[in-house]
């Protein structure tokens, strides 16, 4: 087993990307996830790659847009009003089918908001990436180690895919500190895609990134066959875990960094007698539906724990699709709910 | 497109232009650009490792006129995303082709600060004075008193403030190696204009930094002019805002 | 064995620190951990605080309204956190900015002057580390031994001039706590 280290959830996913193949990274500074961009300054330029700190999340979008254009892996990462400005480029991406890797250590909004922990961006990050018919594909990492892993296989996943793949975590996982085992890291293929733009062009077609189809049945074909390719992510990319009692009376639903906390309550719900089952998707679109409308049917009630007052429940609800009641337990703003507090709710309502 | 016809009886379309048909109006100088642009990256032998990008405005299906590898950008962006490409791929010749709602309007942070890294491409600024595609709304560069459909009594500073030069802003700016102003008005002109293109591009293939060439345009359709009273127009009017010049050229200074 | 730790003093007393020593040592020790710092909604400018969660198995939540154990190194922390530690749990008080006086009867109280203690050692920015001293003394948690030797591997080599004075500091905290236990 390769040594485990100490890092914070932004050192784990910089050096997740690295070792992933990333070699491009565009950002532009915002709390709480700059020492992103400083490890990626630090440690990019060395191996032959390149860091820009680029004017606005608008740029740095943009930037990934023409660097993803050529075939190079690129990335850029931000918090949540960064990702607000990147919308309109995400949604450009999808038009001309272009991968990248996006991470989003969201905070405390509305606006400005502050910069504690929040899940309050979940609708940016599974029904957001701008105007257009398209989405992000999302998946949400609840430990260091599953932020260094995710972000990695991130990458080919955005290339199969042809479309941005986001990384959405939070304040707290992206300050904290956990044991993280660091593989070698690995070289970016060398072919280059067959619809890349740039470099030696004798001999091939010229190729064109575009998302203009002024033609609305070839933008709908377009659309379409951008929908098929979710369709085969819901297929092989849907991920989630599970845990807690087999026989439970309440169903637990959180991602990130709620269900680690929920990892917790649950035991401390055992511990007064409530028998509970903790599902936790780790893909958000593709979301695990079925798992969630399995376990629906055996137990009595659903509880919602997300640090957002009812982003996450309308996935859960079009799973649970009515076969029993869905209740929520939200904090917003930034504020975090404590183990003890899920418990005592999940007691109340079993 | 009559145009693009006597210039086919008269000379041959450039290798670095397909043969789609332009979209362009009668008497517009977009297509003028194009064949510009498109005639020096064949005599710089670029074409095939050169990529366009075509932003918003009426030139946004620039990517379909320039036989080469091409992207297409979002309204402003496309500095950004040619800093993605030249980063990537430091040895393709990458040049934007944007208007001036797209340049100076939405995308004045782009441009500029592509200029403050020094990013090695080429803009193609066509300075129209108004929004074509949008259908003839002001634009930074329209000139003090002109009408648009968004300035109907004529442009004031109470309503839209004064004209954006955007070459002596970008003039001050060490990161740039070539930047002129030019237009398309007469022969000469076209020439001079081609010459300040080439310099651009050779610039970029020589690695010396940020390059742009401002071609002062018409747009008869949304002046309200003929396409030659239009040009009569940007001799007698426009020129006097935008005076023609060679504000920096290093190639010059390394020779 | 799940143990949570919360730590929190005013800026420049080394909280963050401590608990990265700690949180790098129980590595070392061959156990799971998650660490987080966090701004809490009551604290005023220049406060700081960081949860510790060690365990042999699962970490689970890193978040813990009602820690099983406190080092708490002003008044103010004190009178901030003091009333969240969990029933028989433990805290580890700095006396010389908190008093000494037992504020809660359901838990184990550990006084230490860490602060006066420091500064007859050479260094009042070693107050940390005869907190830490007397946490780990109390707790067991790990081997006090293992912490010293993480200092020397976490610190960067120009300050390991102060490694002797923080390893003076440790001891005394230790020595102290386990005065107090006895
Ligand atoms: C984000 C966004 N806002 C607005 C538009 C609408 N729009 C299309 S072209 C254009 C102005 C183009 O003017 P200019 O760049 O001067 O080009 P011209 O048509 O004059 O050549 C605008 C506002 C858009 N496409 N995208
Ligand atoms: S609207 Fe103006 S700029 Fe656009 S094509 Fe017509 S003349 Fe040219
Ligand atoms: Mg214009």
């Amino acid at each position: 087993m390769p040594e485990r280290q100490l890092i914070t959830g932004n050192e784990a996913a910089a050096e997740g990307a690295i070792a992933g193949g990333c070699r491009y990274f565009f950002g532009y500074p915002i709390t709480p996830q700059n020492r992103i961009p400083e490890y990626m300054s630090e440690h990019l330029p060395p191996i032959g790659g390149v860091y820009i700190q680029a004017e606005s999340e608008v740029a740095a979008i943009n930037m990934v847009y023409g660097a993803a254009a050529t075939g190079a892996w690129a990335m850029t990462t931000s918090s949540s009003p960064g990702i607000s400005l990147m919308q309109e480029g995400l949604s450009y991406m999808i038009g001309a089918e272009l991968p990248c890797v996006l991470v989003n250590m969201a905070r405390g909004g509305p606006g400005l908001g502050n910069i504690a922990p929040a899940q309050s961006d979940y609708w940016l990050a599974t029904r957001g990436a701008g105007h257009g018919d398209g989405r992000c594909l999302t998946f949400a990492p609840f430990s260091v180690q599953e932020i260094y892993d995710l972000v990695g296989q991130a990458f080919p996943i955005a290339q199969k895919y042809r479309n941005p793949v986001m990384i959405l975590a939070d304040a707290v996982l992206a300050s904290m500190r956990e044991p993280c085992a660091l593989r070698d890291r690995l070289d970016p293929p060398e072919e280059k895609p067959s619809w890349a733009v740039g470099g030696d062009q004798k001999g091939r077609q010229r190729n064109i990134v575009n998302s203009l189809w002024t033609d609305p049945p070839v933008m709908e074909e377009v659309n379409l066959r951008i929908q098929q390719r979710y369709r085969e992510a819901a297929q092989n990319e849907t991920r989630w875990t599970e845990h807690g009692a087999d026989d439970p009376e309440i169903l637990v639903c959180a991602y990130g960094i709620s269900a680690r906390i929920c990892q917790t309550a649950i035991e401390h719900a055992a511990e007064a007698g409530v028998a509970c089952r903790l599902i936790r998707p780790i893909s958000l679109f593709p979301f695990p539906t079925e798992v969630i409308a399995d376990w629906a049917q055996r137990v009595d009630k659903v509880l919602v724990v997300e640090l957002s007052m009812g982003q996450f429940i309308e996935d859960v609800r079009l799973a649970v699709a009515g076969a029993c009641p869905v209740e929520l337990f939200g904090r917003t703003g930034g504020m975090l709910v404590t183990p003890e507090e899920v418990a005592e709710r999940i007691i109340e309502i079993a | 497109m009559a145009e693009t016809k006597l210039a086919e009886s008269v000379y041959k379309r450039p290798e670095s232009l397909t043969d789609v048909q332009m979209r362009y109006c009668p008497g517009c100088t977009h297509g003028i650009a194009h064949r510009l642009v498109a005639e020096v990256l064949d005599e710089l032998g670029l074409k095939e490792r050169t990529v366009a990008i075509a932003t918003v405005g009426c030139s946004v299906y620039a990517y379909e006129y320039f036989d080469t590898d091409a992207v297409q950008a979002a309204h402003g962006r496309g500095p950004a995303v040619a800093t993605g490409i030249k980063r990537c791929q430091p040895d393709t010749i990458v040049f934007t082709y944007q208007g001036d709602g797209d340049l100076a309007a939405i995308g004045l942070a782009e441009v500029m600060h592509a200029a403050t890294r020094a990013e090695n491409f080429t803009v193609i600024f066509v300075n129209n004075a108004v929004f074509g595609m949008t259908q003839g709304q002001m634009a930074p560069t329209t000139l003090m008193g002109q009408k648009t459909t968004t300035t109907p009594q004529g442009r004031s500073v109470e309503q839209g403030g004064y004209p954006l030069n955007i070459c002596e802003l970008l003039a001050q700016i060490p990161g740039v190696a070539y930047l002129a102003r030019e237009t398309m008005t007469s022969p000469k002109r076209i020439r001079q204009a081609k010459r300040s293109l080439k310099k651009a591009f050779q610039a970029q293939a020589a690695g010396l930094g940020f390059s742009l060439v401002e071609l002062v345009s018409s747009c008869p359709t949304w002046w309200h002019m003929k396409p030659l009273e239009a040009l009569q127009w940007i001799e007698d009017v426009m020129l006097e805002q935008y005076p023609l010049k060679v504000f920096v050229d290093k190639l010059a200074e390394g020779q | 064995m799940r143990q949570e730790v919360f730590m929190a003093g005013m800026g420049g007393q080394g909280v963050l620190l401590a608990g990265q020593l700690l949180a790098q040592t129980a590595l070392e020790a061959g156990l799971e951990l998650s660490w987080f710092p966090l701004y809490s909604p009551e604290v005023r400018g220049g406060r700081a605080t960081c949860t510790l969660v060690i365990a042999d198995g699962e970490v689970g939540s890193p978040v813990v309204g009602q820690p099983g154990s406190m080092i708490l190194m002003d008044g103010i922390a004190v009178d901030n956190h003091l009333n969240r530690v969990r029933p028989g749990g433990l805290a580890v008080v700095n006396s010389s900015l908190a008093g000494d006086e037992v504020k809660r009867d359901d838990i184990d109280l550990v006084a230490v002057a860490a602060t006066d203690i420091a500064a007859e050692l050479g260094s009042e920015r070693a107050t940390n580390m005869v907190l830490l001293g007397a946490y780990v003394a109390t707790t067991e948690l790990v081997e006090e031994q293992l912490i010293e030797e993480t200092l020397y591997r976490i610190l960067p080599e120009r300050h390991h001039d102060y490694i002797p004075t923080n390893v003076a500091a440790l001891q005394r905290g230790a020595q102290l706590a386990a005065e107090q236990l006895r």
